[in-house]
């Protein structure tokens, strides 16, 4: 775990971002939080299809679970309004505990497959679960594309 | 190379966009008209005293002492809901950050082709199918970003609402996804109150004039007579209020989509989000999950000050200004600008991203801590 942590240290050292890809939200089944998970061309020759793929449906399952009306939202939903909500005081609630699992299996995809690949994923949740944000690094293996942000250029650590 | 770091806490409530006013050091989110909302609330705290103060030294004696303690328990559980729905987050979706904005821009003129000049671009429209019924999303021009399903721009807020309902000035904020089961409470609550304190005003004039005559009483008890007259005027406009959204919520729609009229005349029964069961539309709205502010009004941005020689580039130097906090007299363009180069103005600085972008609930300030150190040790 420490040579992946330090390969994601490198890539926020050398912050060389060529671009940001955005998947956007999936509305086919409604307004529930469901990514796309068509595969961005921009990524064809940086991580292979059905990694990126897996990724995106893991983190529907999380959301869908975060999401599902059925008992135990319905027993939270009841317990909260009988003590007048003051209960969320003191109480995490269950869409919290999901959000706080998808921040750890992301910062995981981060540094097991994305950060090697040169990439880093986003939480949607500081997106407004808009978008799942993908910052697309220069690729130091080719050496050859500029960055085009202007992220870059404000850094004095050099 | 002489440089003096001083390193300013600042939250990222003072840098959100938008025309709403925080408080408690961005715990509570209002509107910025607060006006009707104290006077809902002198309404219905006078109203109460009077009643505890003429009505239930009587009625506890000579009717039940349980009356008070029940209208004391209403009177907690309206106050307690009407300040949920005014002091949260209503679903506000925060404003699209540059790129993402530029990213959008890109796939809009994708879109649109070539358009000849002097013609008008066609409108910013995608459409997506749910449910087997097609729904347009429409772009919003002040926040960068095409409006999700159910979404609504509010301009008294200037901010984007998710499942947008109204923007009641009584509560003082809006009312979107994440308190309009508050609000529905609030309304339901105050009914039954209303309700009760007026039957038991009723109760409590009758049965004293039966021992001592109307005028007597009257003006024995002068603040029967406030009371009945408020509960009168309220009982009809909350009661009829608590029925329109009741019958809103069998039909899982919101006041916006029905004064729009997109799911009603030809469009009836092709609401795309209601289950046709209105059991089922009631328990999503009322008992679904409870969804998260994604702004995360209290996080850190950090602020550094720095005094460094020569190479700094312009944008560095406007960085030691205090942060301007968007008032009404900020000019409506300067404020995503003061958005996104707060933005832009902490990431360079940072050397471990991750400790800027915690989840809303880790602790803010060990990871400020650790940012501010590791700053130090550069």
């Amino acid at each position: 775990m420490a040579t992946e942590f330090h390969n994601l240290q490198e890539l926020r050292h050398s912050p060389s971002l060529v671009t940001k890809v955005f998947i956007q939200r999936d509305y086919s089944e409604g307004t529930v939080c469901r990514f796309q998970t068509k595969f961005p061309s921009e990524l064809d020759n940086r991580i292979e299809r059905t990694l990126l793929e897996e990724t995106v449906k893991t983190l529907n399952s999380y959301y869908a679970e975060a999401e599902k009306i059925g008992g135990q939202s319905y027993l939270e939903g009841c317990l909260a309004c009988a003590t007048a909500y003051i209960i969320f005081l003191c109480m995490e609630t269950r869409y919290e505990k999901v959000l706080r699992k998808i921040s750890g299996f992301i910062q995981e995809q981060n540094e097991k497959i994305y950060a090697p690949r040169g990439l880093l994923l986003t939480d949607p949740i500081e997106r407004g679960m808009r978008v799942l944000e993908i910052s697309v690094f220069e690729d130091r293996g080719s050496g050859g594309s500029s960055p085009s942000s202007t992220m870059s250029s404000g850094s004095s650590a050099r | 190379m002489s440089a003096v770091m001083i390193t300013r806490k600042v939250r990222k409530w003072e840098k959100l966009p938008g025309k709403n006013t925080f408080c408690c050091d961005g715990r509570v989110m209002m509107a910025r008209q607060k006006g009707v909302f104290y006077l809902t609330l002198f309404l219905i705290a006078g109203t109460c005293a009077l009643f505890f103060a003429f009505e239930c030294p009587y009625l506890a004696v000579h009717l039940c002492p349980a009356i008070p303690v029940f209208a004391a328990l209403l009177f907690v559980f309206v106050m307690a809901m009407l300040l949920r729905t005014s002091f949260s987050d209503p679903g506000v979706l925060p404003r699209a950050l540059p790129e993402e904005a530029t990213f959008i821009e890109m796939e809009i003129e994708a879109a649109n082709g070539n358009v000849p000049a002097g013609q008008r671009p066609p409108p910013r429209i995608r459409n997506v199918q749910i449910n087997n019924q097609i729904v347009k999303l429409k772009y919003c021009y002040t926040c960068k970003i095409f409006r999700p399903p159910r979404a609504s721009h509010c301009s008294i807020c200037d901010n984007c609402v998710d499942r947008f309902d109204h923007h009641c000035p009584w509560v003082g904020n809006c009312v979107g996804k994440r308190n309009y089961r508050y609000f529905y409470l609030f309304t339901l609550s105050l009914s039954l109150l209303t309700i009760y304190i007026f039957t038991f005003d009723i109760v409590h004039v009758v049965m004293r004039s039966m021992n001592g005559g109307f005028l007597n009483t009257l003006k024995e008890t002068p603040g029967t007579v406030l009371e009945v007259l408020v509960c009168f005027f309220t009982l009809w406009s909350v009661v009829g209020l608590t029925g329109f959204h009741t019958y809103l919520i069998s039909l899982n729609q919101t006041t916006n989509e029905d004064i729009k009229g997109s799911w009603s005349g030809k469009n009836r029964g092709q609401n795309p989000y209601s289950h046709k069961n209105i059991i089922k539309n009631c328990c999503e709205v009322l008992c679904g999950p409870t969804y998260p502010s994604v702004l995360d009004r209290r996080g850190l941005l950090q602020e550094d000050s720095t005094l460094v020689s020569s190479s700094n580039p312009v944008p560095q130097t406007t960085k030691t200004t205090a942060p301007l906090i968007p008032n009404e007299h900020t000019p409506d363009d300067a404020k995503p600008s003061i958005a996104s180069s707060a933005e832009k103005s902490a990431s360079p600085k940072e050397e471990h991203p991750a400790a800027m972008k915690f989840p809303p609930l880790a602790s803010p300030e060990t990871d400020a801590e650790t940012s501010i150190a590791k700053e130090r040790a550069h």
